[in-house]
């Protein structure tokens, strides 16, 4: 059984949207954020929301919720009916008191979704005090009662714990009793696991999918990652620009999308099937990583404290021209190995070869001739450049650094320009006048610049849309062929890790567990937790850019 | 935690030794003679020597230093140049009403400021946020003796609700009597603070106001006043708070003019007096004092963001 095929037409509706429109101040002149959107979610369905970023998921929810930003978004027209509730009409007071009794809602990022000085027992409670008259005895009982229908452990601690002393995992869980401890008609879940690892996203995308089972609860899951739509969607809706382009059932929509936009972006998940092996380099290794060892802190005033062991005797080798992909899921070490090779920390022992110089324990002034051939692009390109530099001065920083003449190095900034894809006048802009996509290209022609013998790209496409993902692989590929530079790949999602990479290294807790031709390693895993890890990656039967079962050709 | 409080008292002892040693070397290196500076121009060399006797300034410097802080650890300040009193009680006598002033100021204060900063950053680039900028423009700006004749003009003249002046101490007086003499010089001294932590408020608040779980809490249904003040203004506190102990060090170190204008016996005035009359000893006592107040203050504020925020653990 592939996707769900639940019949819904004897089910009782639970929302209507209908020609919901939703602008900027009329003083902005600007086209709406939503364009007469009408959707239906019935009870028990789990209907998916999908787009790129900016196409209007979230204002869709937003509105639902009554929870628009003030002075800055409006709805001008259309209505979202609840059950038999027009929610457009109500008061202020009584779309609160709507709000977690009939309609929840969950966030993205379970850390900043949950109040840091607040513990996340009496987090719950204040759903009941806020909504119900219930004496303290019954609401601490309701409390303890969803905290284990969610599935925390050791609820007593954890009723007492603050967010920060909780993992992703049970803050999103702690997320979810909140949202259904009154057992709300309708869930609204915004990327809910987007910011957890695959393992942990898989436990909260069942434990969602059991509760509705359990509570008859409707379901609004907005996503960009149609993995996860795929494993989890009764009926799809895809938005582009705050217009609805399709809807259908999932199994129509992934075997037969209808509008350009769906299959292109349906064409632009990276498949899990590792790229076709690229010919064995000749040569040396340009980077050599032995018995590498990373312990944070330890120390201690008082008392002697131990350490964080982060990464523990990791070694590897990369040829020139080559990509090695590190996989692991948070706190696996893949960041702290990148950041040892970075020399942005000094590991704490273990040899770091770059083109035969040990640069593992180098001095700060040591290691300044070095420095340039090793190179990092960040995940996020929206805080990686400086954002009151154009993005020629940022590009010839590190050239000027190194004697290069200025206008030399402008020069060089304006072909690279060329080769990301970017108009040469770019260099006379600043970074807020590019999207994400383009911020990145130009983090990597910053890094390019230098002429790197290694580039590390430290979870480089994460925060991008797949469609945009794509693209920026496919320039670090065509740069790779081009010059020649290694890259050194962090990330912790296979799919990209499948595209990009020769070779794979997967973490885990600071060990390697298991290393080899990405080919061999993610087509027949041998390590447990590279297994769990890739039973874990949702839709992964299905061949997306296909639009069929994986190996049905 | 309590390792924490621990070194961070143990750090007050090297800080405070540098003070003293400053307050020490303060009278002993200005130019000229510590004699004739403290006997004044008039003095006979019979008497600049009975001076140097007594306060032991022809031994050598060391010497001077240990006698000196051997008084100071057991409490001896030294004796007002002027009145002959001692400097401890001097002092015992002024620290009160200046305590009771910085405290009821402080309350006062926090009680105004904190709601307009907060409604301020509720109904942000309204009105009222508005209102509440240029209050606290105007409260920053106005002279604090300006603030304080203004007072008098209406509230103790033309209204005659409140005494000009005077002060009462509440454990003599009783608290009414205490209140009834505070109120005008507390508010006047309050104007300042009030546009101060109004802003501080408003400016964290909005910040916090942005926060995901604020969206989480008004997605839970949950009231806005319970929104503004159970999850946001916590969150707001680190800033809010650091700046109410400085303003509460401020104030203890004295504060002269409204001293002066509503004829209070504080530290302020005793400070200006000492140093005008030349009363070194005085000077010395209330550098140390003063520096004793921030360092402690420093340490409350710094213990009192873990109550606030349970991420921070020392």
């Amino acid at each position: 059984m592939l996707f769900k095929s639940r019949n819904f037409d004897d089910a009782k509706t639970v929302l209507t949207v209908n020609d919901l429109t939703v602008s900027l101040p009329p003083a902005a002149k600007a086209p709406p954020v939503l364009n007469r959107i009408s959707l239906t979610i019935r009870q028990g369905e789990t209907v998916c929301l999908v787009g790129e970023s900016g196409s209007g998921k979230s204002v869709t929810s937003l509105a639902i919720m009554g929870l628009l930003p003030k002075d800055a978004l409006f709805v001008t027209g259309g209505r979202i009916t609840l059950s038999d509730t027009d929610l457009l009409e109500q008061s202020p007071s009584a779309m609160q008191d709507i709000r977690a009794r009939r309609v929840a809602m969950i966030f993205q990022e379970p850390m900043t979704a949950l109040n840091p000085v607040m513990r996340v027992g009496d987090q719950i409670e204040e759903v009941l005090e806020s909504h119900t008259s219930l004496s303290a005895e019954e609401r601490r009982a309701r409390v303890i009662d969803i905290m284990e229908q969610v599935h925390l452990p050791d609820v007593e601690r954890i009723h007492r714990s603050y967010p920060h002393q909780l993992s992703g995992g049970q803050r999103q869980r702690i997320m979810i009793a909140m949202a259904l401890v009154l057992e709300p008609e309708l869930l609204i879940a915004d990327e809910p696991t987007t910011a957890l690892d695959v393992t942990t996203q898989q436990q909260i995308l069942s434990l969602i999918a059991e509760l509705q089972e359990k509570h008859g609860t409707a379901v609004l899951f907005i996503t960009h990652d149609m993995g996860v739509v795929a494993e989890i969607a009764d009926t799809v809706y895809v938005m582009k620009s705050g217009d609805l382009v399709e809807h259908a059932p999932i199994e129509t929509l992934l075997r037969a999308p209808k509008q350009d936009y769906t299959q292109n972006l349906l064409r632009a998940v990276p498949s899990l099937i590792p790229r076709a092996p690229r010919a064995a380099p000749g040569g040396d290794p340009v980077l050599k990583v032995e018995s590498l060892d990373m312990i944070y802190g330890g120390g201690g005033f008082f008392v002697k404290r131990p350490g964080t062991h982060a990464a523990k005797d990791v070694t590897f080798t990369v040829a020139r021209g080559r990509t090695l992909g590190i996989v692991g899921e948070s706190g696996s070490g893949k960041s702290t190995v990148a950041r040892c090779i970075m020399r942005l920390i000094a590991p704490t022992a273990g040899a770091i070869r770059l083109r035969d110089t040990d640069i593992a324990h180098l001095s700060r002034a040591q290691l300044k001739p070095h420095r340039q051939h090793l190179q990092v692009v960040f995940q996020d390109p929206f805080r990686s450049l400086n954002p009151r530099w154009t993005v020629g001065r940022s590009l010839i920083e590190g050239p000027v650094n190194y004697g290069t003449a200025p206008a030399q190095a402008m020069a060089r900034a304006a072909e690279l320009m060329e080769i990301v894809g970017l108009p040469r006048d770019s260099l006379d802009r600043y970074p807020h006048q590019f999207s994400g996509g383009q911020r990145q290209r130009i983090a990597i022609a910053r890094a390019v610049m230098m002429q790197p013998d290694v580039l590390v790209a430290d979870e480089a496409v994460s925060a991008l849309d797949v469609s945009v993902q794509a693209q920026v692989l496919d320039l670090l590929n065509d740069l790779q062929e081009s010059l020649g530079i290694t890259i050194v790949f962090i990330t912790h999602d296979l799919r990209v890790a499948a595209q990009i990479c020769d070779d794979v290294l997967v973490m885990q807790r600071g060990v390697v567990v298991e290393q080899g031709p990405a080919a061999a390693v993610l087509a027949n895993p041998q390590h447990e937790y590279t297994k769990s890890l890739i039973e874990a990656a949702p839709g992964r039967a299905w061949d997306f850019a296909n639009f069929r079962e994986l190996g049905a050709a | 935690m309590l390792g924490y409080i621990l070194r961070r008292i143990l750090a007050i002892i090297p800080v405070m030794l540098i003070v003293a040693i400053f307050v020490f070397l303060l009278l002993r290196l200005t130019p000229g003679d510590p004699a004739a500076i403290i006997a004044g121009d008039m003095a006979t060399p019979e008497q600049l020597e009975r001076i140097r006797e007594a306060m032991g300034l022809n031994k050598p410097l060391l010497t001077q230093f240990f006698t000196w802080m051997g008084s100071l650890l057991q409490g001896d300040l030294g004796t007002s140049l002027i009145s002959g009193t001692p400097v401890t009680t001097m002092i015992g006598q002024r620290i009160f009403p200046t305590i009771n002033m910085a405290l009821l100021t402080i309350v006062i204060a926090v009680a105004i400021a904190v709601p307009m900063g907060v409604l301020a950053a509720w109904r942000h680039r309204s009105w009222v946020d508005y209102a509440v900028m240029s209050f606290s423009v105007l409260g920053f700006s106005v002279p604090v003796f300006v603030i304080g004749y203004l007072f008098i003009l209406v509230f103790s003249i033309s209204l005659g609700w409140l005494p000009v002046q005077g002060y009462a101490s509440p454990s003599e007086k009783g608290i009414a009597e205490f209140l009834y003499r505070a109120i005008l010089p507390s508010l006047t001294l309050a104007t300042i603070y009030v546009a101060l932590i109004a802003r501080m408020t408003r400016a964290s608040m909005l910040e916090v106001l942005g926060e995901d779980y604020i969206r989480t809490a008004r997605a839970k249904g949950v009231k806005e006043s319970r929104v503004l003040f159970r999850h946001a203004l916590r969150n707001a506190a680190v800033p809010i708070l650091t700046v109410i102990g400085t303003g509460f060090a401020l104030l203890i170190s004295g504060v002269v003019v409204t001293e002066s204008v509503f004829n209070i016996p504080g530290i302020g005035r005793l400070t200006v007096d000492a140093i005008l009359a030349r009363d070194y000893p005085v000077i010395q006592a209330m550098i140390l004092i003063t520096s004793a107040t921030y360092v402690v203050v420093n340490l409350i504020i710094d213990i009192s963001y873990t109550v606030f925020d349970p991420r921070i653990r020392y």
